[in-house]
């Protein structure tokens, strides 16, 4: 992939919390986007399937020094130390990869055979089971993505940074005689979905994307932010994920770190 | 009416009685495939598993059964490698628990996989640098050693043995059984530590991971250590529940009293092992990720995962059984000796349970709370399947086997054969 142009991506994102509302449009957008089906009773959220899901974080203090913050979640896409992210070294059967060209970790369902080692490695709960057959309301299946492949009972799924986009983009500029994609060309539905353009998704290798802009990932420290508002969550497990939150509140940024595991209190 | 079946020189039950505790058993077993298929045609939504908890009962038990089985390995070591002659008496029922507890656990993998028509991925797709890989691959041939270990036990039927091929079959195999004791033993290796892997090496849950040394966590030694120490604390135990059950001695108490006094110094030499290794985890490893010891035992629902926890696998479970095991004098009181290697099978268990389940509920995200499980039926009657499964086995090899070679001198026959 990409090796026309020799140069290695980073895919990865920056999501600024202080602009979230938690609307959730972020949530609907990749399920559409990605054929994740839903259930009449989604009640225990442990059993629901989310490539994409919004935490209510509170500072856990009393009206009226009370804040609420909400968190978008998406697949970390960790590469953890040169590559060895903390769910595709586990799968048994070679059905999750790292790509050293982009960054992302795929999932390929038709490989999973379910053991949900994977979930287990995971911290983020980002890697969930399908419990059931999807089962699409009446005429609904008409409104699927033919890019997606719908996924079938007993296999893990997650979060793609919706790979078929950068596919049906670079398709699209080879067929145009180029080797580059633009900034615009690959956007993941979630970041095109929210309305408070609270996600920024690009390169992280590319000083001219936002993305790196913004994050300014320190290649020797592990792509550990210089952005002093900018955290990963969990950083300190050596996970190494390129999602990259924003906030100018030192409780949030302390909320996603095991440094201080536990928001402040009143 | 099966009395040409039945072993020389040794008294069973009537048919009517056997036939009554197999249908008893055979019920419960019936009771497990009921599930069994329930899983099979509707998924794993049969069971109480969530995206927090995706390994849960059946991995447990799958590590608990794998760990205890480790005495057919253990004393097959001792017995053919190193020479403990008088382990000849036992090594027999020790392949046989093991066989029960190795096929139990590729019973429990088979439920357990989301898409059971693809378990051969696993072999196929094989990634070289998963922990599960190599488990299934030295679990299964392991599985092949023991049942080529208990093969020649099937040919000492009495009406068996009457074929001259299966004679000398049997015959032969007995010579090369150290070979297979070997090979059981270098397998049983690393797959008992590859099961100490699975959790050891994920550094993204702070509670089960470890350091190591080069590829292997500490987890992986400790998992092979306590299977050779409680594995053969399991073979006497249901030996002894085994006596309980016939109302015979069949063992005689040198026999026992070695395996004891050998198991309580390996169960003695793992627990300081176990010991430094939760010291140097509380002290350097959990620290240095953003965790402290108790963040891992406090404020979580009921305190199902308290501190008692450590305290009973490590004390009550671990250090107690093996002081009890390694004074003779208290190792040669039957209910003494029963009572330790009950705590010692118990003390594997949890450990098991704790690196399996509390692994999953602990909240590593901050924001995120413990998690809570309670298996449903379907994993329940799953997992007591392989129970009664085992019961079963084992009722028909001690009936129809010469398993306890010790038992015709032991329980002399007036008058008879």
């Amino acid at each position: 992939m990409d090796q026309h142009n020799g140069s290695n991506k980073k895919f990865g994102m920056v999501i600024d919390l202080d602009k979230c509302t938690g609307c959730g449009a972020c949530m609907v957008a990749c399920m559409a986007e990605n054929n994740v089906p839903v259930r009449e009773d989604e009640t225990n959220k442990m059993l629901s399937l989310h490539w994409m899901r919004v935490y209510r974080l509170t500072n856990g203090k009393p009206f009226p020094q009370s804040e609420e913050c909400f968190l978008p979640r998406p697949c970390q896409h960790c590469e953890g130390h040169h590559g060895h992210s903390p769910c595709v070294s586990v799968c048994p059967a070679t059905a999750t990869d790292y790509d050293m060209h982009t960054g992302i970790v795929s999932q390929i369902p038709t490989r999973c055979f379910g053991c949900r080692y994977c979930m287990a490695a995971c911290p983020y709960h980002v890697r969930q089971f399908n419990w059931w057959d999807p089962v699409w309301p009446d005429g609904m299946e008409r409104m699927l993505n033919p890019n997606v492949s719908v996924r079938m009972r007993g296999i893990v799924e997650k979060c793609s940074f919706c790979y078929h986009r950068y596919q049906i983009a670079k398709d699209k500029a080879y067929a145009e005689g180029r080797r580059e994609l633009q900034e615009g060309e690959y956007q993941t539905a979630c970041t095109q979905a929210c309305p408070a353009g609270a996600i920024l998704f690009g390169d992280l290798n590319n000083p001219k994307h936002a993305v790196a802009r913004i994050a300014q990932p320190d290649p020797a420290r592990e792509g550990k932010s210089r952005n002093p508002n900018a955290f990963r969550l969990l950083e300190r497990l050596g996970t190494n994920p390129k999602i990259y939150y924003l906030s100018t509140r030192e409780w949030v940024r302390k909320a996603g770190d095991t440094e201080v595991r536990k928001p402040e209190k009143a | 009416m099966d009395s040409a079946l039945i072993p020389n020189g040794v008294k069973r039950c009537s048919i009517g009685q056997f036939a009554v505790w197999i249908a008893i058993n055979g019920a419960i077993l019936l009771w497990g495939v009921w599930a069994l298929l329930l899983i099979y045609f509707k998924g794993l939504n049969q069971t109480n598993m969530t995206n927090a908890y995706g390994f849960a009962l059946w991995i447990w038990a799958d590590l608990a059964v794998i760990a205890l089985g480790g005495g057919a390995f253990f004393t097959g070591l001792l017995r053919y490698i190193i020479g403990k002659d008088e382990l000849k008496h036992i090594i027999n029922y020790a392949v046989l628990i093991g066989f029960v507890c190795y096929s139990s656990a590729l019973l429990i993998l088979a439920i357990d996989v989301g898409q059971p028509l693809r378990a051969w991925f696993i072999f196929w797709h094989a990634n070289v640098h998963s922990m599960l890989t190599e488990v299934a691959f030295c679990l299964t041939c392991y599985f092949g050693v023991l049942t080529i270990e208990y093969i020649p036990l099937i040919l000492e039927n009495r009406q068996l043995n009457r074929v001259p091929f299966f004679h000398h079959l049997a015959h032969n195999m007995h010579h090369i059984m150290a070979l297979f004791a070997a090979t059981g033993a270098f397998l049983s290796f690393f797959h008992q530590g590859s099961l100490g892997g699975v959790t050891g090496v994920l550094y993204g849950r702070p509670f089960g991971f470890r350091t190591g040394l080069l590829v292997w966590p500490w987890t992986f030694f400790l998992y092979t250590w306590s299977a050779a120490a409680c594995g053969p604390c399991f073979t006497i135990f249901i030996t002894r529940i085994t006596e309980m059950a016939t109302g015979k001695k069949l063992v005689k108490d040198n026999v026992i009293d070695l395996l004891a006094k050998i198991a309580g110094w390996m169960l003695a030499t793992y627990m300081v092992a176990k010991i430094i290794d939760t010291w140097y985890w509380a002290a350097v490893t959990a620290p240095s990720m953003g965790f402290t010891l108790m963040d891992f035992y406090s404020n979580n629902p009921g305190s199902a995962y308290g501190i008692w926890i450590l305290i009973a696998e490590i004390l009550v479970c671990g250090v107690l059984p093996a002081v009890l095991l390694l004074m003779p004098s208290l190792r040669r009181n039957p209910s003494v000796l029963f009572a330790a290697v009950t705590l010692a099978v118990l003390g594997a268990c949890l450990n098991r349970w704790v690196m399996v389940l509390q692994m999953q509920a602990a909240p590593v995200l901050s924001f995120e709370p413990w998690f809570t499980y309670f298996p449903s039926w379907q994993e329940v009657a799953t997992t007591i399947l392989p129970v009664a499964y085992g019961v079963i086995l084992i009722s028909l090899s001690y009936r129809y086997l010469p398993i306890f070679p010790q038992e015709p001198e032991l329980n002399p026959i007036e008058g008879g054969k």
